[in-house]
């Protein structure tokens, strides 16, 4: 049975992995590691299924390995570890971590006028941590331009909202104020999605990010919005119900 | 051993960082605004494209180390090794050594020979840290000779590096044909009234030891177990058997540094009696090199004494 632990966050981000490896990067199944490919950071490792199922989906991997996902026999683990499945670009859980590994690679590639396009998905409650502001710093000051962060804001962290647990506020502008070029748009809308990402792709000289309105547990009414649906696993019915909201085939048949 | 040209590792880690960039393009330099007194300012002067200063902010410098080394670049990333192990510590851990990447970590300032600055940026606690690491590597040279081998010879291993380097000066004990391999011991002197143990600075300090004791016709042999993980076995239990003691020596604490690497091995392998010398589970201080050697009693007297 597929555990659909963390599915809050993960169903939040799913249409921007769609669109990612979908529609935007440069990226062949095939050949997982040639040096010269976009690259994804899932700064916000405990999203991990959205991820495993993009990869899925795409063809890096058997669909059946899913269901190993958080067992002591499978692959997937709890969060994205690059050295066990194919297509993770780096292997991400402590979070505030990924987008400085993300500032490494864009770096790496501009050193070799490679043209690789780095993508680094952070949550918004992540952003609490220091580590992001200084990779924010490091983007800005190395004009990565070749770098596109997108925020996760669904405006929920584990503990509540993001204004009630750390104060976070005036998210876009500390970013500009970063230097960083940034994109509003609705991060559940495979549309604006596109444009966002073209529009980050033609701006140079300067790092973007895609501040993406998302709702956390989209798709799925009763999770819609639920700050408790963070990390709790559905019951059978409740996992039915899911499914059908959300069209998919049951792994559970 | 010269002890007219002493050099800090450091600086000898700075002028093989220059010297490997030459030979390979890979090779980026990352540093936490403390390029001059880590010595990397060499290599940033002259290869100022492939040199990033990150700022004083250590824990975004390990991870794009990580990323650097992701997309395959060979990045050495330096600061102190308070800065190193200490305040990255996670990051070296889950960016780093969880993914294997191939980041060399070269902290200077190791240890309380780090002098004046005091006990805030004196690491005691470094080798304990790194070598509990999965993936780790960790290396600790002693002299000039061998840290100029070690810059360049881990850049041919793939996977994490800590390499332990210090601010003071010490005595350059190879010369330029002595051979090393990384976790392979050396045996300096065949006496069997007792082994000494010693890593980085104190390798010098052990071998001065040694000299003293020899005019009282005491002989040791010194060992500079320059690897500390993976730890040179074989060498440490033929010196337990071949020789009437054990002590280790190391400008670190005793608890999960060079002496207790040495007990892991001898209590398992062969069981021994092993003095432990370094720092007694305390904080270093303020003072000079030489005095704070002496007051924490690593220097080369308090080593022969243990053995009068």
């Amino acid at each position: 049975m597929l555990s659909l632990d963390t599915h809050g966050g993960s169903l939040s981000c799913a249409d921007i992995l769609t669109v990612l490896y979908f529609n935007q990067m440069n990226i062949d199944p095939k050949k997982p590691n040639v040096k010269e490919r976009d690259r994804f950071v899932l700064s916000k490792g405990h999203c991990a299924p959205a991820l495993y199922g993009a990869l899925a989906e795409k063809g890096y991997f058997k669909k059946e390995l899913l269901n190993g996902f958080r067992t002591l026999e499978g692959a997937m683990q709890g969060h994205p570890d690059m050295t066990k499945v194919p297509g993770v670009d780096m292997s991400t859980g402590s979070l505030g971590q990924g987008l400085s590994t993300a500032v490494g690679m864009a770096i790496g590639s501009k050193l070799d006028s490679a043209g690789c396009r780095v993508y680094c998905l952070v949550g918004d409650g992540e952003i609490d941590e220091g580590q992001i502001w200084e990779a924010a710093m490091s983007a800005s000051k190395y004009k990565l331009d070749n770098l596109c962060v997108i925020l996760d804001h669904n405006g929920l962290q584990i503990d509540g909202t993001i204004e009630e647990v750390a104060g976070l506020v005036d998210i876009k502008q500390k970013f500009e104020s970063f230097g960083f070029n940034v994109i509003e748009t609705d991060g559940n809308d495979i549309e604006k999605l596109i444009y966002a990402f073209n529009s980050a792709k033609q701006t140079k000289g300067k790092p973007s990010i895609i501040i993406a309105n998302t709702i956390k547990g989209k798709g799925v009414s009763f999770m819609e919005n639920k700050v408790e649906w963070h990390g709790k696993a559905p019951n059978e019915e409740e996992y039915k119900m899911a499914i059908n909201e959300l069209k998919l085939k049951s792994f559970m048949d | 051993m010269n002890i007219e040209n002493k050099i800090a590792t450091r600086q000898s880690y700075g002028e093989a960082l220059a010297e490997l960039g030459k030979k390979n393009e890979d090779i980026v330099v990352l540093d936490a605004d403390l390029s001059q007194a880590t010595k990397t300012s060499i290599f940033a002067k002259n290869f100022p494209e492939r040199f990033k200063d990150i700022g004083i902010a250590e824990q975004n410098m390990m991870g794009i180390a990580a990323g650097l080394a992701a997309y395959g670049k060979i990045p050495y990333a330096s600061t102190f090794a308070v800065f190193a192990a200490g305040r990255a510590y996670d990051q070296i851990r889950n960016s780093i050594c969880y993914p294997n990447l191939n980041v060399k970590i070269c902290a200077t300032h190791s240890g309380v020979t780090v002098g004046e600055d005091g006990a805030t940026h004196q690491m005691l606690e470094d080798i304990s840290l790194m070598r509990t690491l999965p993936n780790m590597t960790v290396i600790s040279p002693s002299d000039d000779t061998q840290t100029k081998w070690v810059i360049e010879e881990i850049s041919k291993i793939k996977g994490p590096v800590y390499v332990r380097l210090a601010r003071a000066k010490t005595p350059i004990i190879y010369d330029k044909k002595q051979k090393f391999e990384i976790g392979k011991g050396i045996q300096i002197g065949e006496g069997t009234d007792a082994t000494i143990i010693a890593t980085g600075v104190t390798v010098s300090e052990a071998l001065f030891a040694q000299e003293i004791l020899e005019k009282k016709n005491i002989h040791v042999r010194v060992v500079d177990i320059h690897t500390i993980k993976p730890i040179d076995k074989e060498l440490i239990i033929k010196c337990a058997k071949e020789t009437k003691k054990i002590i280790t020596v190391e400008d670190h604490s005793i608890i999960g540094g060079l002496g207790t690497s040495v007990c892991e091995v001898l209590s398992e392998e062969y069981p021994t009696k092993v003095i432990r010398m370094g720092i007694n589970d305390t904080f270093g201080k303020s003072g000079k090199a030489e005095e704070l050697l002496k007051y924490f009693k690593i220097d080369r007297n308090s080593i022969a004494e243990k053995l009068l």
